[in-house]
């Protein structure tokens, strides 16, 4: 304090802390008021931080989270490798160029996969993915999955003939699960029966399947379809594998783990060892199974090559697919192509949307200008007065006004009814203002119309008369004073106006929905249709992320033309 | 106009102008009469000489006003009983009003009343096509919603006028579709379901919404536009991909088609609203008086109450309104998000308008309309009222 005393005023101090000299200026507790000036600032910083943290939290986690999530949703395609890991894996050294099928191996592991698939109820969502690009694998994945078990059981059936034990849960689960996990499950099985036979409820959660570490490295096949089964049976059944005999195509991995390693037995102990040993000798005199055909006669469809080639085209995690579905191209084997003509709908529709948002955004600026100008002129009392006729349509419901015009525009409607009652119209000629593309033009123009009429209000009030007059008494007709000097100090409001119609109007779906019939959709109903009937929502995700694109850009040239703050709401 | 001292216009030529004007207008009336009657060529021959008859009738033997009018009213009513009895003599009355104030407005030259003196013939006929078309366009606002009034009390199951509606006939009008509304148990959850997630939406929106506006409104705020432009989002991204993402993330984490999932999705959808009207209050606020209260000994949180809050409090009711509706209008959001158990009034409808089930929907929509005029007009006070307080404007 001692420093600043000679100063004369806050300023003083404040420049004086600046700039340094002589030493530091020090507050009122001691500490340079440089520092305790910055520590205020930073504690209010700190409190503004604080006091909107929770809202920005809320925000972020249930509506920025969401849309993130689409934009991923529409770039991911995990499906594939999660469901057909291990053709993935071996398609990728085949060319799909060659006009060839894949080999036996590929035949082989897609076995495996769409055993498992099949299994865990999986395949057929795979097909219904993969029908998105190519017509028809849908129903292949479905008629094979229903088939495949059959590879298996051959396997299943000389295993069990060799040795009666393989068929047995207790042997699978010894082979398998690692020594701390059978001591877990076996204490959680004897506590089950405690439990049952004294009539207690028992609910606690089955221990997680732990492979056993040597059969992890000796039968890797078999070890992890097991490892599956284990999951499968814990998460949807929720059972233990001492319940249950594994998959049919456990005993196929088996035997090819056997094939290829017949020295398995040798990383295990006991039991096991002996079981493994003996099988290890007896497979080679089993009668092998030619996955390829067995495949081919599951379902003929497989021998088609492209097939092979789009699921090796749609493998990776990520893909761009959805993107290209929604502007009409498709990913080929050769490729990106054009949709073949019928599947083209998405260029029209995006067309449609931005012309009919157009027209509607053109008749509300031919609608909208007199009114504001009117507004905008009149004395404030009855300006005031007539406010009221644009703000009631605002403030009233969307349904309200949508099934308004439903009412008036339908065939039996009022309008058709007057125009029939007036003879201007026959009784038989009904004219058809409703589930086409005027009809949502008419609706929408009214329902954004008070959305122009507001921006260009407040745009219009703050134009002087003055200069109108001046205008006029140096010589222009009304025409010229409204056009050269009126009209284009207007246009900032057009500008606004239009922006935020336009924007409002490319992502309105109630309204054409209800009056849009078939013509008059927009892009937002397809989105709709794909998210709650179709079910594809890579699809819907990948044109909803357009969109949103497109209504950004347009956002920010209203950010440049008005600036967000101006965000008025009448 | 060269006569200097001519304040006034000059009473428009009666046989020149006023007459064939208002026999114009009777011709028309008398088109639409006659068309209808399918006898459109004699409408049209008997409006003329009728409204030429009445205006030279009015002008020349009616110089009150008032009188002229009704007597025009009472005519034109005698000649609808004659034509079609209780509801032609309705509309006659009316014809009749819009005769008399036509035959006055043009032969006591009101019609260049809001003109300059100066403008020429063209210019007056310009400015009052001008009025109409404005007229006409607050006609397309307004009508639509009004139309579905009456239509609500309709005695039969049409979306349309019926003709004992049109001839006034009572029992063409009923109140059974307002009484399907309160005892129908789909409508009546509907409404259970609006009203509890409406305020629920609007208390988590005002509560953390007003916070963050006056954190927003503080000085030293690191990354405002960023913040604002994050807070403001839900309002600018379109409805349909909104909902295409909080129905995608919301089911991943288990809140698709629960109570809790339609809250929350509705309060995000309303923050910008509360927060845009409330920071437009702050914007008048005197930070001194935060820092007098805070002088005087109260604490931050006794300062927000008894001083910011009394002042905000008419940014805060209005951004909450706002929220209000957006929550109880809102159909895209909770169609995607909620699931049939928390079936809202709008949802109703859109089910009920895609499926045409029953005017019901215009019942509804009455009320509705009610309700809106009612948030307008409360709306319009606090925004004056909050104007008065920090001395903005006067009304």
């Amino acid at each position: 304090m001692s420093d600043a005393s000679d100063a004369t005023s806050p300023d003083d101090a404040r420049r004086m802390a600046d700039s340094n000299e002589g030493g530091p200026v020090l507050a009122a507790d001691g500490r340079p008021l440089k520092q305790s000036l910055q520590r205020a600032l930073r504690r209010q910083k700190l409190r503004a931080l604080g006091l909107i943290a929770p809202l920005l939290i809320f925000v972020v986690v249930t509506f920025i989270a969401p849309i993130a999530d689409m934009l991923f949703r529409s770039v991911e395609n995990q499906i594939v490798s999660d469901t057909l890991p291990r053709t993935v894996q071996s398609l990728e050294d085949w060319n799909a160029d060659s006009g060839e099928l894949p080999g036996q191996e590929v035949f082989r592991d897609f076995y495996f996969d769409m055993a498992v698939a099949a299994q865990r109820k999986k395949h057929t969502q795979l097909g219904t993915r993969l029908n998105y690009e190519l017509t028809g694998v849908s129903s292949m994945f479905r008629r094979s999955g229903r088939r495949l078990d059959d590879i298996g059981e051959v396997y299943m059936d000389h295993f069990e003939d060799l040795n009666p034990a393989w068929g047995e849960e207790i042997t699978w689960v010894q082979l398998m699960g690692s020594d701390d996990w059978l001591e877990q499950q076996r204490a959680w099985n004897a506590d089950a029966a405690a439990a049952d036979e004294a009539d207690r409820d028992f609910d606690r959660p089955l221990p997680a399947f732990e492979l056993n570490p040597a059969a992890r490295e000796q039968l890797p096949r078999t070890s992890a379809i097991f490892d599956d089964f284990a999951l499968y049976m814990r998460t949807d059944n929720q059972e233990s594998v001492f319940e249950d005999e594994p998959w049919e195509v456990t005993y196929a991995a088996l035997y090819e783990d056997l094939v290829a390693n017949p020295e398995a037995a040798s990383g295990f102990s006991g039991d096991n060892a002996a079981l493994l040993s003996e099988a290890a000798a007896a497979v080679p005199q089993f009668e092998p199974v030619d996955y390829k055909a067995a495949i081919l006669e599951s379902e003929e469809g497989w021998s088609d090559p492209q097939v092979w080639a789009t699921i090796q085209a749609f493998s990776p995690p990520y893909t761009s697919g959805y993107f290209l579905n929604a502007v009409d191209l498709q990913k080929t084997a050769d490729g990106i192509e054009a949709q073949p003509e019928d599947r083209q709908i998405y260029a029209l529709l995006f067309k449609r949307t931005l012309f009919m948002s157009l027209m509607i955004m053109g008749s509300c600026v031919l609608l909208g200008y007199p009114i504001a100008y009117l507004l905008s002129n009149l004395p404030l009392r009855e300006s005031n007065m007539l406010m009221i006729l644009v703000l009631l349509p605002f403030w009233t419901s969307l349904l309200v006004r949508t099934s308004a015009w439903k009412v008036l525009l339908q065939q039996q409607g009022v309008i058709n009814d007057l125009l029939v009652w007036l003879g201007l119209v026959s009784d038989g000629a009904r004219l058809t203002m409703i589930n086409n593309q005027f009809g949502t033009i008419v609706a929408m123009t009214h329902i954004l119309l008070p959305f122009m009429i507001l921006p260009l209000y407040s745009v219009m009030k703050t134009i002087p008369p003055s200069y109108v007059r001046a205008a006029k008494s140096l010589g222009a007709t009304n025409w010229t004073a409204f056009w050269r000097v009126y009209f284009p100090q207007s246009v900032p409001g057009i500008g606004a106006g239009c922006i935020l119609v336009f924007i409002l109007s490319i992502g309105y779906y109630i309204t054409p929905e209800l009056v849009g019939g078939t013509t008059g959709t927009f892009i937002s109903n397809r989105i709709a249709y794909h998210i709650s009937s179709s079910l594809n929502w890579g699809l819907a995700a990948a044109l909803g992320s357009i969109l949103l694109a497109v209504v950004l850009i347009l956002y920010w040239a209203y950010d440049k033309i008005v600036g967000i703050d101006n965000v008025s709401l009448g | 106009m060269s006569d200097i001292d001519l304040p006034s216009t000059p009473k428009p030529n009666l046989t020149g102008f006023v007459l064939p004007l208002v026999a114009g207008a009777g011709a028309f009336f008398g088109l639409v009469t006659g068309s209808a009657k399918d006898s459109a060529l004699l409408g049209l021959v008997i409006g003329a000489v009728v409204g030429a008859a009445l205006a030279y009738v009015l002008i020349s033997y009616m110089p009150s006003r008032r009188m002229g009018r009704w007597a025009a009213v009472g005519l034109f009513a005698v000649i609808g009983v004659l034509v079609g009895g209780f509801p032609g003599a309705v509309a006659g009355a009316a014809i009749g009003a819009v005769m008399g104030w036509i035959t006055y407005w043009l032969s006591e030259g009101d019609y260049r009343d809001n003109v300059p003196i100066y403008y020429t013939a063209p210019q007056v006929l310009w400015h009052n096509s001008y009025l109409f078309i404005c007229g006409l366009v607050f006609f397309f606002l307004i009508a639509p919603i009004i139309t579905i009034i009456p239509l609500s009390f309709n005695a039969e199951n049409f979306f349309t006028f019926t003709p004992e509606m049109l001839s006034l006939d009572p029992a063409g009008y009923s109140l059974k579709h307002y009484r399907d509304f309160f005892t129908n148990p789909n409508w009546q959850q509907a409404l259970r379901n609006s009203v509890q997630i409406a305020p629920a939406a609007t208390f988590i929106s005002v509560s953390l919404g007003t916070l963050a506006a006056i954190g927003l409104s503080s000085e030293h705020v690191p990354f405002r536009r960023a913040i604002m432009a994050i807070l403001i989002s839900p309002m600018i991204v379109p409805l349909i991909i909104s909902a295409a993402g909080m129905y995608f993330f919301y089911s991943r984490i288990g809140l698709q088609g629960t109570f809790l999932g339609v809250v929350l999705a509705h309060a995000a959808l309303g923050i910008p609203f509360v927060i845009i009207t409330v920071t437009a209050t702050l914007v008048g606020f005197d930070n001194s008086l935060t820092r007098a209260s805070a002088n005087m000994g109260a604490g931050p949180v006794r300062t927000f109450f008894k001083v910011q809050m009394p002042l905000i409090l008419p940014g805060v009711i209005s951004g909450g309104l706002f929220a209000f509706i957006t929550s109880f209008d809102e159909v895209v959001v909770v169609l995607f998000v909620g699931s049939a158990g928390q079936k809202t009034l709008p949802w109703q409808m859109f089910t009920g308008l895609r499926e045409q089930i029953s005017p019901t929907i215009l019942a509804v929509a009455t009320i509705l309309v009610v309700i809106s005029i009612l948030l307008l007009t409360t709306v319009e006070l606090l925004r004056r009222r909050s104007e008065r307080l920090r001395g903005m404007s006067p009304g």
